[in-house]
């Protein structure tokens, strides 16, 4: 099979980010939108292609096979350490690459009716294009320092997003925050991947995930306080991956990082960039399967921020912040479904690596349609905070309907996709245990409650006064809410496990009825619930909010996990450690290079008096020089 | 040849005074043209000695004369450099005394 066109899938993004970026200035914003969107437009197609034509094909043994489609050399530094770039074609890549592709084309139209006029436009469009390479990049690699590379490729552009508005300190403080903090994950899975190289002396993905434990047999042995190399390594490398998917307790950044334009939030930070971790985790999940202790301390990672981002997420008041944390709780959920997942194969515990999938996909669909929504909201009442809003529905009635629609979604009412996807990660923890299966449905029914808080708190209740009277967004805007509305209808009928499951083996979806039941069962009350608070303007929820103050202050300040932070950094970090390596660079360090300055100074100063620039005298010191030489010169030598 | 060498020691004397008036002169005088008188005293002394040490240890050859006069064709140039140069020193400063030349200290 001929994948060689797919190599355009990131030298076209590459090309228009070199096009916008060098000639944006020269062009109009119009002319930049259209030009940017189109080359998308391409893009997508081709992503398209090469997804009809990977799942088109028939499997080999039951098994969809990986296909390379490129792979050079990149650097060699000796025989055995090389590093290659390449595209990688296989069943959650080629899913990634439409997921990517859709969502970033409904961003660029989008963003042509949500950022007109603004300052900047064509170097927006610049930076999405970079986006889209990094990410595309991302999840093509071949191996593991491949993905390092656009890895961080991903966060650079996700920084420039963060702060386009930088004349805005708080958004310029919130991409400083983006940066470090994925940045200090990522030391963590730079450490991991020289680990894991190191003892399997590849970075290639196909050799590490080779069937026969090719890594374990090659790390046997060697151990750490008291785990093994293999465990530390992906522990490590789980940690880059928990930096960039923004799970407990490196969240902190996601929230702040809502500071960007809201269809980049859409497109960054709910859809694509956050759910790299994810993708991190399934992409070495052979490896994961090898490392058991890993995969628990995976699925607690995961639990504990769905908990924690859901419980937050009910007391915002920023409705871009409630979808933030929405988003945390949302990638936690995939996460777990990794973290359950014992088997590669399907049908014996290994559903939880499909249903993450699954749900990655569904996810990003029906949460960039919210973002997208919310983006249609800001627009109308140029606020974020939900008490600017209520009562919306009657001037923005296509918003209300696609948000209406992404929130069934998402609470995991049938048919909408988040259902079905949700369904199946529930499943997938219930068959690892009915403590995780109970968790997690609460947590469903915690999500279920928020989103209808939120949706209730903009388009119903007490309406705000406005300024102006809120207007419907133009079509650029809402087109792709209807588009994307439509998928998250559609998408849950996709028979997803006939396309990506964890041994490439077809798997036919069915729902577990038990499961099903009861997840709708807690979201219905659950949606009940906040319907019966937040529908009409009521006395109830100050009433609740006062009889549980202190749960009240703790989960709006986001358990003050921020300040823990802020502690940690500046109480200790800064305090016990910068400043005394501080001091030493100053006195020490700078003081020794001083001394040399002060010495060759002082020295200087005392023999400046020879060079008096009088000429007769040099000379008169030269002739005395050369007669006492003359002399001496007689007195040794001649006899 | 007794005579020859002492008529040949007279004629090194000579320049050696010669020479040595000139070191004398270039590091005592402040004059900036009598320094230049000075100068080529000294080369005249050394063109003396190239003449001499031919004449009188290489008659057969011719070298040391060649010498002489690609020195003095060559010292005539350098005067007529040096010459110039005073002449800018006396238009900017309106003196040519050698210690008064300290426009570039601080």
């Amino acid at each position: 099979m001929d994948y060689s066109y797919s190599i355009l899938i990131l030298a076209l993004p590459l090309f228009m980010f070199l096009t916008l970026a060098l000639g944006g200035n020269k062009m109009s914003q119009k002319f930049a939108g259209i030009l940017g969107t189109a080359g998308l437009l391409t893009i997508a197609v081709l992503s398209y292609m090469v997804a009809f034509q990977y799942f088109g094909m028939d499997r080999v043994d039951g098994v969809r096979d990986a296909e390379i489609a490129y792979n050079f050399e990149w650097l060699s530094f000796t025989d055995k350490l090389t590093i290659n770039l390449g595209i990688l074609l296989d069943p959650i890549s080629v899913m990634m690459l439409v997921v990517i592709t859709t969502v970033s084309l409904m961003v660029h139209i989008y963003s042509m009716g949500y950022m007109h006029g603004e300052r900047g436009f064509q170097r927006y469009y610049a930076f999405l294009s970079l986006f889209t390479f990094s990410m595309l990049g991302l999840v093509v690699a071949t191996n593991i320092f491949q993905m390092y590379i656009f890895w961080e490729l991903v966060g650079v552009s996700s920084y420039l997003l963060i702060g386009f508005y930088y004349t805005k300190p708080s958004a310029v403080s919130a991409s400083k925050k983006a940066f470090i903090v994925t940045r200090f994950a990522d030391l963590g899975f730079l450490i991991g991947i020289l680990l894991l190289s190191f003892y399997t002396e590849t970075f290639s993905f196909d050799q590490l995930t080779a069937e026969g434990g090719f890594f374990l047999t090659s790390t046997s042995g060697a151990t750490f306080l008291g785990c093994s190399v293999a465990s530390w390594a992906m522990a490590l490398i789980f940690m880059g991956g928990a930096g960039k998917s923004a799970m407990f307790p490196l969240h902190i950044w996601l929230p702040d990082a809502m500071e960007g334009p809201t269809p980049v939030s859409a497109l960054i930070h709910a859809a694509t960039m956050v759910v790299a971790g994810v993708y991190l985790v399934a992409r070495l999940f052979p490896v994961y399967l090898s490392v058991p202790e890993v995969l628990d301390l995976i699925t607690w990672v995961g639990a504990i921020t769905a908990l924690y981002a859901a419980i937050v997420a009910c007391v915002q008041s920023d409705i871009k912040r409630v979808l933030a944390f929405s988003t945390i709780s949302q990638i936690a959920f995939m996460i777990v479904a990794l973290g359950v997942c014992t088997s590669m194969v399907p049908s014996e515990g290994g559903l939880g690596y499909m249903a993450s999938m699954f749900h990655l996909f569904t996810h990003a669909m029906f949460k960039a349609l919210l973002f997208l929504g919310a983006g249609a909201v800001i627009h109308a009442v140029h606020s974020n905070e939900m008490s600017h809003m209520g009562g919306l529905r009657k001037y923005l009635p296509i918003t209300h309907i696609t948000f209406l629609i992404a929130c069934l979604a998402i609470a995991g009412i049938p048919p909408f996709s988040g259902f079905f996807s949700k369904d199946e990660i529930l499943a997938a923890a219930f068959n690892k245990s009915m403590f995780w299966g109970v968790w997690m449905t609460v947590v469903a029914a915690i999500t279920a409650f928020y989103m209808f808080r939120l949706y209730f708190g903009i388009f119903w209740g007490k309406e705000a006064k406005h300024e102006h009277t809120p207007h419907e967004s133009p079509a650029t805007m809402t087109i792709p809410l209807i588009i994307l509305a439509i998928v998250t209808c559609v998408a849950g009928f996709i028979p997803f496990g006939e396309f990506v499951t964890s041994n490439g083996e077809a798997y036919h979806i069915h729902l577990d009825m038990t499961v099903a039941v009861t997840s709708v069962v807690c979201a219905v009350v659950a949606i009940a619930l906040a319907t019966w608070l937040f529908a009409k303007p009521n006395p109830k929820p100050e009433k609740m909010q006062a009889a549980l103050p202190n749960l009240h202050k703790w989960a709006y300040n986001r358990f003050y996990m921020d300040n823990v932070y802020q502690f940690i950094t500046h109480k200790i970090i800064f305090a016990c450690i910068s400043k005394p390596i501080a001091w030493f660079d100053r006195h020490i360090i700078d003081g020794t290079m001083d001394m040399f300055a002060t010495v060759t100074n002082s020295v200087a100063e005392k023999i400046k008096g020879f060079q008096s620039g009088k000429l007769q005298m040099y000379v008169w010191i030269y002739i005395v020089g050369a007669m006492i030489l003359a002399v001496a010169a007689i007195y040794t030598f001649v006899k | 040849m007794d005579n020859n060498l002492t008529t040949m020691y007279i004629y090194l004397a000579i320049s050696g005074i010669m020479f040595f008036a000139g070191v004398y002169g270039f590091i005592a005088r402040r004059n900036m043209l009598a320094i230049l008188i000075s100068l080529e005293l000294m080369l005249n002394a050394v063109d003396i000695n190239f003449a001499v040490f031919n004449r009188y240890m290489h008659p057969t050859v011719l070298e040391g004369y060649f010498f002489t006069l690609f020195a003095i064709a060559i010292a005539a140039a350098e005067t007529a450099i040096a010459i110039a140069i005073i002449i800018n020193i006396y238009r900017n400063i309106k003196n040519i005394k050698s210690d008064s030349l300290d426009k570039m200290k601080n």
